[in-house]
Parts: structure tokens; C-alpha cells; sequence
């Protein structure tokens, strides 16, 4: 709501670097959110994600590169009254109840929503009335959610929303976000769990040592990256040019373990029977997210 | 939105006994100890020395307020990161900061209110109601210097070492100062150095006010101007020497 019928994109990153004193934490990144999108920020710790956040949100200041939110500086106060921010790293006091902040931060925006909506979306009802001090580690971080939502934002902001969360409550939080998604919102969150970015997001950018690796829907995504890791043992020596024409990526062969990632793990395996491998100790499983990384990297660097 | 933010920052202050009690008890506590027992005599100027000491307690009760609360409160919330959160929404930091003034303002009022009431009926003083209100009027016209030097520490240290140090910033300074006991009782160097200090002239504002020998009015405003440059550029230096660390 409220966003009118412009066409300007809601974030716009371009050619943004960030520096801390030696360390460059966001190496060139260029990046267009349009109102409506949900977009997942994945990468491991340390990749920039939650400084390309700081930086759309006006805590941080690029080095280089221009950073704007709905047109405007990302520190300007019209910027700020649309959108909510979830922070990884934050406190608040410990003495109020958790509807007296969330109705206080509701003052802080143009048209909030009322406080029991917002402690219902981040599902705090039966707390409304508990002091923050008293809220457990998961509690504190729908907490944080429902200040993030209060303020009824046309973007949301959120650093790693689901950490410390438990099953049930990562649920919620997707099928809250879900809901703002079907009210039109934009939500821009941080993860390093491709479950969640892909049960959440309609885009994920993927971020690695402070540069976009890959920007694509989950689908697409998916079906870039090398799925399977595959493990075996050989007895000899492997016959040279063995993996020659095959999808793999990530291939280490050292002392007798072979170790790679494929999306085709049948038709290889096939393949190098067929060729005469001789394995042993054969273990296929489902790539995790380093996997991922590892695999769109080393596509990247073929490229 | 000032009126939302300084009504919780009220409720945040009023729930924190070791702020709203102290803030409270500690200045009736001391006139007990320290001015109940000369509260009948009568000072060479023939003003009551129960007037005297109960104006130099409520103007106590004013920087207690001022220097612990912004310099701790402050501290604390940049050591928990309360500050980090509040950033990234709309909320003016004027607003924020006006809404931390005027709670103090509230506690300050409230804190010189309940002593004066106390010091009155307690040591049977008799001075009109009038001119409490001119004493309460001028402390809390003129704190401003107070709220100078809590901002100072607030923004200098972490939370750790704020109580202690504004501990030995302020007890020194109002002793030196003559708020514990008339300045001619005071050691001779001190009775030297109290004349530069800000809460000597801060003093001067509520011994004005019950009739006691004071300098021209003007010059403690003067002084006290002076002192509130002082310490709000020691404050803005802290505050972006911060800023350049967590935001840049």
C-alpha cells in the first residue's frame, strides 16, 4: 500500500563497495529490488550480507557506489517511514512489555498498524503483556519481527530473521512473510540456509567474499546448482581422463578418495562403470549449502 | 510522537528501581544526615541554615538526576546496542533526545518536590511557598549544564564504568561546590577552586532564591552557559567519534 504507481525500484544498488579499513567487505555489487519482490540474501557468514543490508537501510555508508531506498538516500526520513528493519545485531530495554515497544515504535511511522496485528504476525500475542526481559532467546526474535512490521512498511528489512528460532516458529515466520508477500510488500531478508530462502524467496541473490555469485529464482538456482555430492574409494589408481565429458564440478581425487558434485549422479556413475572404475564405499548425498557455494563458484570461475 | 517517546522513556526509567529510587530517596536520605540537624540554626546573614541546606540539596537532586541518568542511561544503552535498532527507524534523533531531556526534567521535578515537602515539615522550615517554586523554577531552568555533562560521560565511556565514574565526577563536584555543607566550612583549597566550578554556580541559582548571599544572577547564567558549551562539544566529539566507528 502507499507505494502509488511508480515504477522506481525500491533498492538500488550501484557498483557499491564497502570498506573496513583493510578488510573490503562488499567488493562491487550492483542490484535492483522492485516493490513486491521477496528476495533472499544467501551466503555464508562473513560473505557481506549483513553489510549490503546495513547499507540499504543507511546504518553504513558505501565506499564507493551509490545506494538509494524508493529513490531517496537511504538515510532520508521519508526513506526510513517506509520501511522496517530487523537487525541481527540489537538490544532493547528489558522494562517494557511487549506491547508497550511495539506500540511505541508504531509511533515512529506515518500509518502503523495496530499493535495486536503486529504481535499476531510475528505470533506474540500471548505475550502482549510479558516484560521483554522476561522473553526467551526465539521469543525476543519475533519481537523483533513484530517492530520490524508495526509500522505497516511498504519494505521489509531483515538480518537472519530466523536464527534462534526453533522449528515451529521458522514456520510462522514463512508463512508470515508469505502474507506480507500477498499484501504487496517487498521483503528483502538474510539467510545461510537454502531450505529457507527457497521456502521463502521468489528471487535469491547469492552473495560470496562481497559480490554476487549468482541472482536467480529458487527453481533456476536449484538447477545451476550441482545437487548431489558424491564420494567412493578406488583401489588402484584412477585410469587418466576418466571424468572426461562428465557433469561434474568440485572433482578432488586424492589417496584413493574421489570426491565430487553432480546434478546427474546416476548417468555419471554409469558412466564410470562403463569406464571401468572399480569403486568402493559409494555415498551419494543431498549437497549442503557449502556444496552449493562450492559448485556455482567453480561455475563461476569457468566461465 | 515526543509525547509517546518521553512516556516510555518514563516508564523505562520508573520500572528501573536503582535509577527511580535513588533518584528519589538518595537526596531526602542525605538532607536527613546532612541538613536535619542544622535545619534551626541561622547563618551569619541571618538566613536560615535549614533554607540554605535544603536549596543546596534540591539543586543535588537536579544533577543527580542529570548525571546518572544520561550518563549511565545513556552508556547502558549504547552497551546493549538499544541505540543500533532506534537508528534504522523514522524517529528523529532530536526527538529521541528531547524525549530523554524532558523525562529527566519530570524525574527532577518530582525528586525536588518530595524533599522539599520533606525538608519543610521535617525541620520546620518557614519560607513561603513562593519561593520554593522560584527555587524549583531556577534548578530546573538552569540544568542544563547538568545535562551537558551526563551526555559527556554517557557518550565517553562504556557501561561498565559509568556509575563509577560518574560517581567521581559528581559527589567531588558538589561537595567542592558547597551543596554537602556551606563552602566556609570547606577545606581552604577547596573554598579556591569551588568558585570555577559549574555546580558552585548551579548552587548560587537556589541560594539566590531562599535569600542567602549570592553573586548577580547573571553571572551564574553566564558561567553556566559557558559550562553547557563545554560539555555538550565534549559530548558531540564522543557522540561522533562513535558515529565514524559503528556507522561510517
Amino acid at each position: 500500500m502507499g507505494s502509488g504507481t511508480d515504477t522506481e525500484p525500491v533498492v538500488e544498488l550501484e557498483a557499491v563497495t564497502k570498506r573496513y579499513g583493510a578488510v573490503e567487505a562488499v567488493r562491487g555489487i550492483t542490484l535492483r529490488i522492485d516493490a513486491g519482490e521477496v528476495v533472499a540474501m544467501l551466503g555464508p557468514n562473513g560473505a557481506g550480507k549483513t553489510t549490503s543490508v546495513g547499507l540499504m537501510v543507511g546504518l553504513r555508508a558505501p565506499s564507493s557506489g551509490a545506494v538509494r531506498l524508493f529513490g531517496l538516500p537511504p538515510t532520508d526520513r521519508r526513506a526510513r517511514s517506509r520501511a522496517g528493519v530487523m537487525l541481527q545485531e540489537s538490544g532493547t530495554t528489558g522494562v517494557l512489555t511487549t506491547r508497550e515497544i511495539v506500540a511505541l515504535f508504531g509511533h515512529y511511522y506515518p500509518a502503523p498498524m495496530p499493535p495486536e496485528q503486529a504481535l499476531a504476525l510475528a505470533g506474540l500475542t500471548d505475550k502482549a503483556d510479558a516484560r521483554i526481559g522476561t522473553l526467551s532467546g526465539g521469543q525476543r526474535q519475533r519481537l523483533y519481527f513484530a517492530l520490524a512490521v508495526c509500522g505497516n512498511p511498504d519494505v521489509l528489512f531483515l538480518d537472519e530473521p530466523t536464527v534462534a528460532m526453533d522449528v515451529e516458529a521458522r514456520r510462522a515466520f514463512v508463512a508470515s512473510v508469505h502474507t506480507l508477500a500477498g499484501q504487496g510488500k517487498t521483503v528483502v531478508f538474510t539467510t545461510h540456509y537454502l531450505r529457507e530462502a527457497e521456502e521463502t524467496a521468489r528471487r535469491i541473490v547469492v552473495i560470496d567474499r562481497g559480490v554476487v555469485i549468482a541472482d536467480a529464482s529458487p527453481r533456476e538456482l536449484m538447477a545451476r546448482v550441482a545437487a548431489k555430492r558424491v564420494a567412493f574409494s578406488v583401489a588402484g589408481a584412477l585410469p587418466g581422463g576418466v571424468f572426461e565429458g562428465l557433469a561434474v564440478t568440485a572433482l578432488e581425487a586424492s589417496n584413493g578418495h574421489v570426491r565430487f558434485l553432480t546434478n546427474e549422479p546416476e548417468a555419471v556413475l554409469r558412466a564410470l562403470f562403463a569406464r571401468g572404475v572399480e569403486l568402493r564405499d559409494l555415498e551419494v548425498a543431498g549437497a549442503d549449502l557449502e556444496d552449493a557455494f562450492l559448485s556455482l563458484t567453480r561455475r563461476g570461475d569457468a566461465a | 510522537m515526543l509525547l509517546a517517546q518521553t512516556r516510555s522513556d518514563f516508564r523505562m526509567r520508573w520500572r528501573l528501581p536503582a535509577f527511580s529510587l535513588t533518584s528519589l530517596a538518595l537526596p531526602i536520605l542525605f538532607f536527613t544526615f546532612f541538613g536535619l540537624p542544622f535545619a534551626r540554626n541561622t547563618l551569619p546573614s541571618g538566613v536560615s541554615e535549614g533554607a540554605y541546606l535544603l536549596a543546596s540539596f534540591a539543586a543535588y537532586a537536579v544533577g543527580n538526576v542529570m548525571v546518572y541518568g544520561f550518563g549511565i542511561g545513556v552508556a547502558v544503552e549504547r552497551g546493549q546496542k538499544i541505540d543500533l535498532l532506534l537508528r534504522a527507524t523514522p524517529l528523529p534523533p532530536g526527538v529521541a533526545i528531547a524525549a530523554k531531556v524532558l523525562t529527566a526534567l519530570i524525574f527532577s521535578l518530582f525528586s525536588i518536590s518530595a524533599l522539599i515537602v520533606y525538608g519543610v515539615i521535617a525541620g520546620g522550615i518557614h519560607q513561603g511557598v513562593a519561593t520554593w517554586v522560584n527555587v524549583i523554577v531556577r534548578l530546573l531552568a538552569g540544568s542544563l549544564p547538568l545535562v551537558g555533562l551526563g551526555f559527556a560521560i554517557g557518550y565517553s565511556v562504556g557501561p561498565n564504568a559509568a556509575p563509577a565514574v560518574a560517581n567521581l565526577v559528581y559527589l567531588p563536584l558538589a561537595f567542592a561546590s558547597g551543596l554537602f555543607m556551606p563552602m566556609s566550612q570547606l577545606p581552604g583549597f577547596v573554598q579556591r577552586i569551588g568558585p570555577y566550578l559549574p555546580v558552585y554556580h548551579y548552587g548560587q541559582l537556589a541560594w539566590g532564591a531562599v535569600g542567602a548571599p549570592a553573586e548577580p544572577l547573571g553571572v551564574s547564567l553566564a558561567w553556566l552557559a559557558g559550562y553547557t558549551a563545554l560539555f555538550m562539544l565534549i559530548a558531540l566529539r564522543a557522540y561522533r567519534r562513535e558515529e565514524s566507528r559503528k556507522f561510517a
